[in-house]
């Protein structure tokens, strides 16, 4: 009972610990590059910066080691990196939200340490399905709630009690993948027996399309409601490929675009802000409407990365501060601006490794729970960077969501930390016995 | 659930190759086309003053007219004009908000360091990664000379140019009123865009210099031109012509008038040609341009530079340059007495400082017009020299044996003729007067235009005070022009 493997598990420690300082050198660096390029000296806080990330992901680490000593070695300092890119950028645009960023950048490490310690076992969570979904819920449409509800950029997105604001869709959405996990894995035998044909579509029987049919109206209700087309969308992708991934019936993903189509076209046809959405995408370069507040947002972070190019104007060299919103839902222009197309090209690789170890993990989880918690954790992170890094360059419409871990923001950073610490949860298993008689 | 897995994340992965494939497209493919847009000027003017500006020098090569100097604000650096107002009729401004102009636009790609020309130290920059730098300009202008002009004009309105004659240096350019480039170069686009705009709802125009940039009618100065003429065609300084008190117009029961209606030296029957420039006798000059006929005087009017109309001049200058006007021939078919007034310099005759300077100083170099320039020399930031400019003839409007007759009856107008208020002790002074009309009831523009000394001319200058200055109605060029064009050949001289 005394060997838990140890022996085998030593050199994943060191590999951790190297990435780990790997992730602060990079941190740190742009940080103090930032400082130069911006003022010419090294950041005059950098004493105080400094040492909030080192000892913040350091002591992250040690507690690792500790309660989940067979995590992935590459999860958290993937995220670390860009967490500290992210805060780098931050400060070149204002010192002000950098020094925000720094205190919401230590409150997701505790964050992190506390998911950790708490979560000693992804399955414990297996054991509170619905509470989660309705916690989840609750938090998705808080919002709505007249009085506390507040809307920002014509988005309700925010909840306003006493002087905390905050944005509760972010960790909403950690609680709804949850769900997800728990109640697909429960009905997963149920909704994947096909009992009828469709063309070439095996469905299940219409009854066990009800929660299908209840997401959509979710997202629906979070579309027309908070008029929030990004995390509309994100939230119905990431459930429709849970059920597929947990099915694996082709008929979820076939009916929920279907779905989808029927949705955005409504939205479409119904909302103006959706309309203009569109009409921006298309025509945000037009010498007409080149000048035009929205279409101006968009075309000056073109305008921030085409000045970038090939390697950037320098981190303090360029001028993100044009760009609106260049703190949160643009700030991937920013880094276009200042870094170039190795720049970005460099951020979509560490989302790609953050991606590929979470699904790698859930194909490793030897529970179906873990494995679609994983899952839907991981599509989480990557479906939000595509929906905001192609909004940013044109590729799709723009839907204000933000950047995991890089952009400016409290709620974000502490969702996304929670993510974080759930999967390296599912990847280390449960956290070992404090003490143990031999 | 495993292949599952595996085939959401290629399907991850192919949104990834839309995401990469979209920003190579921006980042790389359209990246020209969208720094170009017009909607991103703020980004290409913060690149622009991102670069650390070349100066412009006077002759000495050490006193800045425009410099460059390290900013606190977005705009990296600051243009600055040391000397407020005294040189702007030549630097122009350099504006974050209303652009450039003059020479700040004229030799913006040296300034900036993007000249074909400076590509070496650019590359060498690049590779060394050391900002880049722009050059320098040296022009000609001598600050001596040009504060000189600034002082004797004192406070009235007009312009000043002096300008060597064996090579067209300009040496000095100076109009009032002018205006300080440094509020338009301020980082406050608040500053600039007041400073704009009162300046341009004075209706004195400050933005617009007098001195190159404005037409005026020349009046008497003009009479150099015609006597050129005369001289070219064959009538010699000692050529007779009759004197009658009032010359009787063709076609018409018009009359031209000598100054003041008075009989040119007393009454005399017949007058030479060098007498009648010397005491400007209106008369004379009205039947010397009949004999000649407008053909003759358009086409030494051309030889001067003047152009047919105010669009189509043709004299190259750094700076924008509106030359003189004198009419096409076509334009007196209809209307004969405009020859005898057009030889005075009225009727649709016009004409600025620049334009008489060159006048003067092709007479004062045997004949040959230098094309004017303001800039000799472009020098790399380490002083190395980049370009240099050399002196270039525009053209011969005289044979040298007549521009030495008429340097000689220049020389009489201000020993004994009009000009006597621009003699200079110990040095012989070629000059000649003007004092034009303008419009009914309105004091005339008051012109000297002279060159000395006149055996080795090292300085033309032209001045025009408008609308007589201090003197009003009672100003004539000899009395209100000719002292500041005195004061100004001095100092060009080193007096």
């Amino acid at each position: 009972m005394s060997q838990v493997g140890l022996p085998a598990e030593r050199p994943r420690q060191g590999t951790a610990l190297a990435l780990v300082i790997l992730a602060l050198v990079l941190s740190v660096g742009t940080y103090t590059l930032v400082g130069l390029g911006k003022k010419g000296h090294v950041p005059v806080n950098i004493a105080l910066y400094g040492s909030i990330f080192v000892a913040g992901y350091l002591v992250a680490h040690i507690l690792m080691r500790r309660v989940a000593p067979a995590a992935n070695p590459a999860l958290f300092p993937t995220a670390g990196v860009l967490t500290g890119i992210g805060f780098a950028v931050i400060f070149r645009l204002s010192g002000g939200l950098a020094a925000e960023q720094a205190t919401w950048t230590v409150v997701g490490l505790l964050v992190f340490g506390g998911t950790l310690l708490l979560v000693r076992d992804h399955r414990q969570l297996d054991a509170y399905t619905y509470t989660i979904g309705l916690v989840g819920l609750g938090l998705l449409l808080l919002p709505i709630v007249p009085g506390i509800g507040r809307t920002i950029n014509g988005a309700r997105l925010w909840v306003k009690i006493g002087p905390i604001g905050f944005q509760p869709s972010e960790l909403g959405k950690v609680f709804i993948v949850v769900f997800l996990a728990s109640y697909l894995n429960a009905k997963r035998e149920l909704l994947s027996v096909a009992t009828w044909r469709l063309g070439p579509l095996r469905l299940p029987q219409p009854k066990h399309l009800g929660p299908l049919l209840l997401a959509w109206g979710v997202s629906l209700a979070v579309l027309f409601l908070e008029k929030d087309l990004g995390a509309s969308l994100l939230y119905f992708a990431i459930f429709v490929l849970m059920i597929w991934v947990g099915t694996g019936r082709a008929a979820y993903p076939v009916i929920g675009l279907l779905l989808f189509a029927a949705g955005a076209w409504v939205g479409y046809l119904l909302l103006p802000h959706v309309q203009l959405r569109v009409d921006i995408w298309l025509h945000a370069l037009d010498p007409s409407k080149v000048f035009g507040q929205g279409y101006g947002q968009v075309a000056q972070a073109q305008f921030g990365m085409a000045s970038g190019g090939l390697v950037g104007a320098g981190l303090g060299r360029g001028a993100p501060y044009l760009i609106p919103s260049a703190e949160t839902d643009f700030i991937f222009a920013a880094i276009g601006e200042e870094l170039g197309l190795l720049g970005t090209v460099a951020v979509l690789l560490l989302y790609v490794v953050l991606v590929g170890k979470g699904l790698a993990t859930a194909i490793r989880c030897s529970d179906g729970f873990g494995k679609l918690l994983a899952t839907g954790l991981s599509a989480a992170i990557a479906l939000q960077t595509f929906v905001i890094v192609g909004g940013v360059t044109r590729a799709i419409p723009l839907t204000g969501v933000t950047l995991p871990f890089v952009s400016y923001g409290g709620s974000s950073l502490f969702a996304n930390f929670v993510i974080l610490a759930l999967l390296v949860r599912v990847s280390s298993g449960p956290a070992p016995r404090r003490k143990r008689v031999a | 659930m495993d292949r599952q897995i595996r085939r959401l994340g290629a399907a991850l992965l192919v949104l990834l190759l839309v995401l990469l494939a979209q920003i190579n497209y921006v980042q790389v493919f359209a990246a020209s086309g969208l720094a170009d847009n017009p909607a991103n000027a703020r980004r290409q003017q913060i690149a622009e003053y991102g670069v650390d500006r070349g100066s412009i020098l006077a002759d000495d090569g050490s006193t800045v007219l425009a410099v460059s100097r390290k900013s606190a604000g977005v705009l990296r650096y600051q243009r600055r004009y040391p000397n407020g107002p005294l040189y702007a009729d030549a630097t122009g401004y350099y504006s974050p908000v209303y652009g450039r102009s003059e020479l700040e636009q004229a030799y913006n790609t040296f300034l900036t360091g993007d000249a074909p020309e400076l590509l070496p130290q650019s590359l060498a920059d690049l590779i060394l990664g050391r900002p880049k730098q722009g050059a320098s300009i040296i022009t000609a202008i001598d600050p001596n000379v040009q504060r000189a002009a600034e002082q004797a004009l004192g406070g009235l309105p007009g312009a000043v140019v002096a300008i060597e004659p064996s090579t067209g240096n300009v040496l000095a350019l100076y109009a009032n009123p002018t205006y300080n480039p440094n509020q338009l170069s301020a980082q406050d686009e608040e500053v600039v865009r007041a400073a704009w705009q009162s300046l341009n709802a004075d209706p004195s125009k400050p933005l617009v210099s007098r001195a190159n940039d404005e037409l005026f009618p020349p009046g008497s100065t003009f009479k150099l031109v015609t006597a050129s003429a005369a001289l070219q065609n064959g009538y010699g300084p000692d050529s007779l012509w009759p004197n009658p008190h009032v010359l009787d117009l063709p076609n018409t029961t018009h009359a031209l008038q000598n100054f003041g209606g008075e009989h040119c030296l007393g009454g005399v029957s017949r007058i030479t040609l060098a007498d009648a420039l010397r005491v400007s006798c209106n008369v004379v000059f009205g039947e010397v341009g009949l004999a000649l006929g407008a053909d003759r005087l358009a086409a030494q009017a051309r030889a001067f530079g003047f152009a047919p109309n105010a669009s189509s001049g043709n004299v190259p200058f750094d700076i924008p340059f509106q030359t003189g006007v004198f009419p096409d021939p076509s334009y007196f078919q209809q209307r004969l007495p405009a020859v005898a007034l057009s030889a005075i310099g009225q009727d649709n005759v016009t004409a600025n400082p620049m334009q008489m300077a060159l006048v003067a100083a092709a007479i004062a170099n045997g004949g040959v017009e230098m094309r004017p320039r303001l800039v000799t020399e472009i020098r790399g930031p380490n002083g190395q020299i980049v370009k240099s400019y050399e002196p270039q003839p525009y053209s011969r409007p005289l044979t040298p044996e007549n521009a030495a007759l008429l340097t000689q009856m220049m020389v009489g107008v201000v020993r004994s003729g009009t000009g006597t208020a621009a003699q200079i002790p110990g040095v012989s002074v070629a000059g000649k007067t003007g004092t034009a009309q303008h419009g009914e009831g309105l004091p005339p523009h008051a012109w000297f235009v002279s060159f000395a000394p006149a055996e080795a001319p090292q300085v033309a200058v032209a001045v025009i005070v408008l609308d007589g200055g201090s003197l009003g109605s009672e100003a004539t060029g000899g009395r209100v022009a000719a002292p500041i064009a005195k004061a100004v050949m001095e100092a060009a001289l080193g007096r």
